[in-house]
Parts: structure tokens; sequence; C-alpha cells
């Protein structure tokens, strides 16, 4: 009866796509080469990562000069906002309080720098009003940071409304994209953000791959300093296997997104269905616009880490929110400044759901899940007393 | 990835001569399994030693459900040291063992309650004037409590720790508290709070193995902890009690005590009461021309009195927090024999109380012979063979008979 266990927690990281694995493995093997060298192996690793680039403008509706290959999300993030404020002249910086850790510790350390820092809170929807994005703008602003779509909640941002608020008042917008990408359409030109960073291991590419898009004309001053690869954007030799991959997903990505908006969208009607059934069980942010495979769900009064483990012994791997480096679990940070109350914040967790799942697993879910719910209420409810 | 159907599934491969005693079983209430016919799960402590690493492994080879759980009980973020019992490093040791065993492992965060139940008191009895023990209280009210509690709500009935003690079901049912095989290594002495519920619920798999054999048996497996040292005596100290008291009550006045005799001699002023402890011998902080020990620390005094050895011996103590495992005291009396801290050898001694049901209360052990070194805080444990049959907390000296 080994059944191998379910992975719902596609928003911490995607298996790899065996279309991505299969264009990756020449370079995992056969080929090597330096794209910076003159010779034959150089202009055949040269051709692969500038495929690569071409795929993944396409993704998000950019030219390929636009785009800068780095090693991660985190990191691409992180040099947009050392970038902006290198030259030490302080400044004002707005972030939401929904952005993904890499801006908000980056932001935390620009604090420290002279550089004065907004947080915008989302209000109870899980989303952040263009127009709270324009109030807080000021003639020093140098950079705002909004999210096309959140990593715990799914929740989308009205970015081209708050690009647009932006633009007017001249301050650059950067739109962190990584949980977007492949689960939402990207068009940079709609999108009218100045920088855009997506990163393929969140859609069935390799890690180890992330690309920033930086808008023609805007400024940018690399965080990596060394050789003069991706444009004398960030130094280093490209990680040609994980670029070929990036490539590979993105352009997986672009033909099949109306495909896995549909499909993703459709198990994750069939899992909230369900959780509808349960009569404890509390949607977040449900009816706001949001991504089509993320759930995030609270049981009032369990706490989300006991259920996430529980259920991990049980076969089901899902999450609390964020994935932490050392394992430990704690409220959501997201879900607090949504004002959502801390003990509901801990009772949550979080379904993501992938390609690769499907309706039965789905329905095996469902009932282990409220199984492990019951036997967790039927603790709580124990008197304390058998000690 | 190993999931726990797997192994469940897998047959049992028990280590030859292991000999932990499955006392309960799946007919006993307190260890049923919620899905019927499965063994029941055991969550092992992991701390990234050596100890509990062969104690998981153990119990893995035993092919019973196993989930691996460490606790994160003293946040050090800020100065990682490897080798201690609490350090980040370590848990990831703990990972990674866990991987190794094919163990599922989680880490709980439990440095509130550790601070509270632990380090607080811990400090608290130093300021007071008393020497704490703090791996006892550790082991009453996290090991075996909150964390056996967080266990529970994972689904584990019972907690296995990588303790040198055994569990035992004498003939009567109760579950008893043995030393380990190897004396060198026996942790009974920390473990005299335990209550029948909590020891039914525990397991212990190096109780019978020395530390020989369980650093061999790591080897053998290729555990990435095998070669680990030992961890230090007390894992959140990583520099002197004095330093770490002053560190955690940086309001605390760092007045010089008063060193006296006992005929009241004044040997001049050395460091604060909080750096003292009964039958401590070196680094008294002052010069007398003869070898002293410290016989009393008085905070509200704010003074250390030193003495000769000779004078250091008592006949007894008086206690307080009386425990008896077996949940009353031993029906043919209250001879024992009493260690009156954890590296002592143990002497005859009579517990006297003066409470009825025994379970917990004021008492007064009284020693075959004058014993030195009898420090307030620290506790005294009754042992009868290689049973542990209880103890209590060491309030005080009993004057002389």
């Amino acid at each position: 009866m080994s059944v191998a266990p379910v992975y719902l927690d596609h928003n911490a990281t995607t298996p790899l796509d065996p279309r991505v694995a299969e264009a990756m493995l020449p370079w995992l093997g056969g080929l090597h080469g330096n794209p910076s060298s003159v010779h034959s192996f150089g202009r055949a690793a040269r051709a692969a990562v500038e495929q690569a680039r071409q795929q993944v403008a396409d993704l998000v509706g950019g030219s390929p000069p636009e785009v800068a290959f780095m090693a991660s999300g985190t990191e691409a993030n992180n040099a947009v906002l050392m970038s902006t404020f290198a030259d030490g002249a302080g400044g004002h910086l707005v972030i939401s309080e929904l952005e993904h850790p890499s801006i908000q510790r980056a932001a935390d350390r620009l604090e420290t720098a002279n550089v004065e820092v907004t947080r915008l809170r989302p209000a109870a929807d899980g989303v952040v009003g263009a127009a709270a994005v324009a109030e807080v703008l000021r003639p020093d602003t140098r950079l705002a940071c909004l999210m096309l779509a959140n990593n715990e909640l799914g929740t989308l941002q009205p970015v081209a409304d708050a690009a647009a608020a932006c633009r007017e008042r001249g301050v650059p917008l950067l739109c962190d994209a990584v949980q977007a990408a492949g689960k939402h359409p990207i068009d940079v030109g709609s999108l009218g953000a100045d920088y855009l960073v997506v990163a393929a291991h969140k859609f069935n590419g390799p890690v180890g791959a992330a690309a920033l898009w930086v808008r023609e004309g805007a400024g940018f001053a690399p965080l990596i300093l060394g050789g003069g690869q991706e444009r004398q954007r960030r130094a280093g030799t490209e990680n040609v296997a994980a670029l070929v991959g990036f490539g590979a997903c993105a352009a997986v990505a672009s033909s099949e997104l109306d495909h896995r908006i549909e499909r993703l969208g459709s198990l994750r009607d069939g899992l909230e269905a369900g959780l509808a059934g349960s009569p404890d069980a509390r949607l977040h942010c449900a009816s706001s616009p949001r991504l089509p495979h993320t759930t995030h769900v609270a049981f009032p009064g369990l706490v989300g880490e006991e259920l996430v483990v529980r259920l991990d012994l049980a076969g089901f791997a899902v999450s609390t929110g964020a994935a932490c480096a050392s394992g430990v679990v704690e409220p959501s940070r997201t879900l607090l400044a949504m004002g959502v109350a801390p003990e509901e914040a801990i009772a949550s967790i979080r379904i993501s759901l992938g390609m690769s799942n499907d309706e039965a697993e789905i329905d095996r879910f469902l009932p282990v899940l409220a199984r492990e719910v019951e036997a967790l209420r039927a603790l709580s409810a124990e008197p304390v007393a058998a000690r | 990835m190993t999931r726990g159907r797997e192994r469940a599934a897998r047959p049992a491969s028990p280590v030859a001569g292991m000999g932990v005693l499955w006392v309960g079983g799946s007919s006993d209430p307190l260890r049923a399994s919620p899905r019927s016919g499965e063994p029941p799960l055991t969550a092992v402590a992991m701390s990234g030693g050596l100890d509990s690493s062969v104690a998981a492994l153990l119990l893995e080879r035993q092919g019973v459900p196993v989930v691996g759980l460490s606790m994160l009980l003293w946040d050090r973020s800020q100065q990682v040291r490897h080798g201690r019992c609490c350090g980040s490093l370590d848990l990831g040791d703990a990972r990674r063992v866990a991987e190794q065993i094919g163990l599922p492992h989680y880490t709980l965060r439990m440095d509130g309650e550790f601070r509270r139940h632990v380090v607080d008191p811990f400090v608290d009895s130093y300021v007071g004037g008393r020497t704490p023990s703090p791996c006892i209280s550790c082991n009453t009210e996290i090991k075996f409590e909150a964390f056996r509690e967080r266990a529970r709500r994972l689904g584990a009935g019972r907690i296995a720790t990588g303790h040198y003690a055994r569990i035992r079901r004498g003939e009567d049912g109760r579950y008893e508290l043995h030393t380990a095989v190897d004396e060198s290594k026996d942790q009974s002495y920390f473990l005299f709070e335990l209550t029948q519920e909590q020891l039914s619920r525990a397991v212990f798999p190096l109780g019978e193995l020395t530390k020989v054999e369980v650093r061999e048996l790591a080897r053998e497996a290729g555990l990435a902890v095998a070669e680990k040292g030992e961890s230090m005596e007390i894992c959140f100290v990583d520099r002197g009690v004095q330093e770490f008291v002053e560190s955690e009550r940086p309001e605390l006045p760092r007045v010089p005590a008063r060193v006296t005799t006992t005929a009241g001699e004044e040997l001049g002023e050395g460091a604060p009461t909080y750096r003292y402890t009964v039958g401590q011998r070196r680094g008294l902080g002052v010069a007398a021309g003869r070898r002293l020990y410290v016989l009393d620390v008085q905070p509200e005094a704010n003074r250390v009195v030193v003495g000769d050895r000779d004078e250091l011996l008592v006949p007894g103590l008086v206690g307080r927090g009386l425990h008896w495992i077996a949940g009353e005291p031993p029906a043919d009396g209250v001879e024992l024999q009493v260690r009156i801290r954890s590296r002592h050898p143990g002497v005859d001694a009579t517990v006297e109380t003066g409470v009825a049901n025994g379970s917990t209360g004021a008492c007064r052990v009284r020693f075959s012979g004058p014993q030195p070194g009898v420090a307030p805080g620290q506790a005294a444990v009754f042992y009868r063979g290689t049973q542990v049959l209880g103890g209590c907390w060491i309030e005080g000296a009993l004057g002389a008979a």
C-alpha cells in the first residue's frame, strides 16, 4: 500500500517538467562551453543562452536585450533595490507588506543607510490598492515595489494602475512577478513596470535561474561585479544548463498558459468545493482577484504547523505559508499585515496546486485533511488531565 | 524518500542484544493508535548529537513508525557555535541524520517554554544562592511534558530520547526507572521526577548499551554524527555561569560578596554571591593559606561562608518536592541509597516524610554517615540497587543530630 506522497506545495517550488529536463540534459553531459569564449564551444553556449533569453523575453512580452539573467528571484529583487540607492544619496522607497522577504529585508537594510521606507498594508482582501500607492509617493520617492501575485495568498495586485500612478510622478516601479509566471499572463507593455522579476523554479523550471527585465532606459547598477556578462548587469559565467531549462519552461508556459489557468482553476475549484463542505474551514481571499492554483485556508482553533506535519506524515505536502530555511514556522507576517488575528493566522495552511496534480489526488486529499483536522480538534477538546 | 507507511510494512529487524522492553502494546489504551492495527507512532527527540541519533536509528530498525522531532530551545542565531546541543548547526545535524536514517523530521520551536521552565529558574536559583540542576527541569517540564504534548498532537503516542536509563515494568504492573547498563553514562539522576504516566509513554533505546557500543552503531551505519564529541554540561551556558547570570540579569548589582569563615573571620571580598556554589573549592577569590570550601551562600547578607572540608560534612538534608516514581513510598520501608548530585556515588539513607500520601511535599533524608557538598537547589535522588525510587529537591542541610 506504499503510495508516493502527493505534492501540494507548488508555491515553494515545482517539479521539473520532463520536457525542460530534456532540453537541459545536453548541457549537463555532452555539451559545455563558456558563452564568452570565441571558439566553437563558446559560440554554442552563447547561442543556447541567447535562445533562452528570447524565450524568457517572449514569456513577459519584452525584448531580449532587456532581460538579464540572474541566479534567483531574490538576487534580482535585491539588485534593483540596491541599484536604486547605490549612490548613497538616500531618498524614499515604497514597498508593500505583501512583498517577498528579498524585498522586505533589503528595504530594512536600506533603512539603516539613510533611506526612508514606507510599507503599505494590504486590505483585508489581500490586495494593496493602486490609490494607496499613489497616495504615499513623494517628490523624493525613488522606487516603488508591488508584486504581481502574493506567494502566500495568491492574490493579484493592481500593478498596471500602480505603475501608471508612479509613471505620472516619475517613480520607477519594481514588479516581483515570481509567483505569477506560468500561472498568469505577464506583459511588461501593459503592466507598465520598469523592472520585473521572474524565476524558473516556480513554474517547472530549474532552481538557479531567474531573470530581471529592465525597461529600456531605466537605470541599473549591477550588484555583482566582475566580467562583463549580461551586458554589464550581472557578472559571473552563465549557468548555461539552468538558463536553457529556464528558456524551455518559459516556452512551454507561453504556449500552454490558457490551458494551465483553466486546468489549475478547475482543480482548485474542486478542492475548495470540498473544503466548503467542512463547517469550520475558512477560506482566505477566495473572492479576491487571484492566481488559479493557490488556496489559503484557516481552521480556527488549530495550529497550522501541526496540521502540516500530520498531513506530511499522512503523505500530503502542504505548507503554512512561506518556506523558512530553518524549518521553524511562525505566524505569517502577510496575514498579520492584512489584519488577520494571530490565532487565525496560526491556524492557516496553504495548498498550492501544480500541473502534475489531478482530481484523484484532490479526492484522496480531502478526506485525509478532514480526518487530521478532526483528530486535532479531538486533541484540543480533550481535557489536559491525562498527564 | 521513505515514508512511515513503507517502514511499517517492512519486516521488523530488532537489534540483537538491544533488550528494550516493549511493555504496553496495542492492548494498552495509553498506546492505542487512532488507526487500529498500526503500531503507535513514536517521536524521537533528536538534538543532533550522537546519542539521540543512535536512539532514532535503533527505533527505525525495529520497524515501528518513527518521526524525528527537534526542539529549538535556545535561539542563539546571533552566536552559533558547533557542538552545543541547541545551536542551529546541531539542528542541521539532526535533520541530516533523520534523512540518512529515512525518518520524517520536524523542528519545534520551544524556546519560550525553555526560557520559562529552565533558563529563568536557573538564573533565579543562582541569584538566590542555590545551585540549580537545569537538566532535571528540562526533562520534567520540557522533554517529558511540553515536548511530549506537542508530539502527541502530531499523532505520536510515545516519545523516545537518547537518555542512558532503562524503563521496566514491575510485577505489580507499575513502570520502573532503572540506571543504564553503562554506569559511567547513566542519566537516571536527571529523570527522578518522571511519573508513571510519563514512563508509560517513554522509550530509552540506549539503556542497555554502552557509549562505546552506541558510537560503534553510529559508525557502522555511517551516521554523520558518529565522531561527534560529548555535549556540554549545561547546553545554554556557553561562557561561565557568572557571565551568563550577568548577561541575563544586567540590572543585578555586581557587588563583591564578603567571604567569611564560620567563626566570623573576614577573608575579604570575592565575586558576587551568584558566582559561588556549596562545595566549591577553586576560584574563591580570596587567599587564606589553606584549602577552603564554600559552606553556605547567603545573598541577603551578601556573604559567602567558607571553611575546611570537615565543616562541609552534614548528616542529612531537608528536602521539598518529594516524588515517588511508583506514586507512593516503597511498601517495605524507606531505607535506600541517595545521590545528592549527579556524580555522587550514593550513600545509604532513610527518608522521613511528614506527608501522608508522600507524593509531594517536605521530607528529611538522613545519611548513614556524614556527606560533604549538600547544595541547596540540587536534587537528592533515591535508589535501591539499579532502581530509581524517586527523590526530592535539596532545601538545605540537616542540622547535626
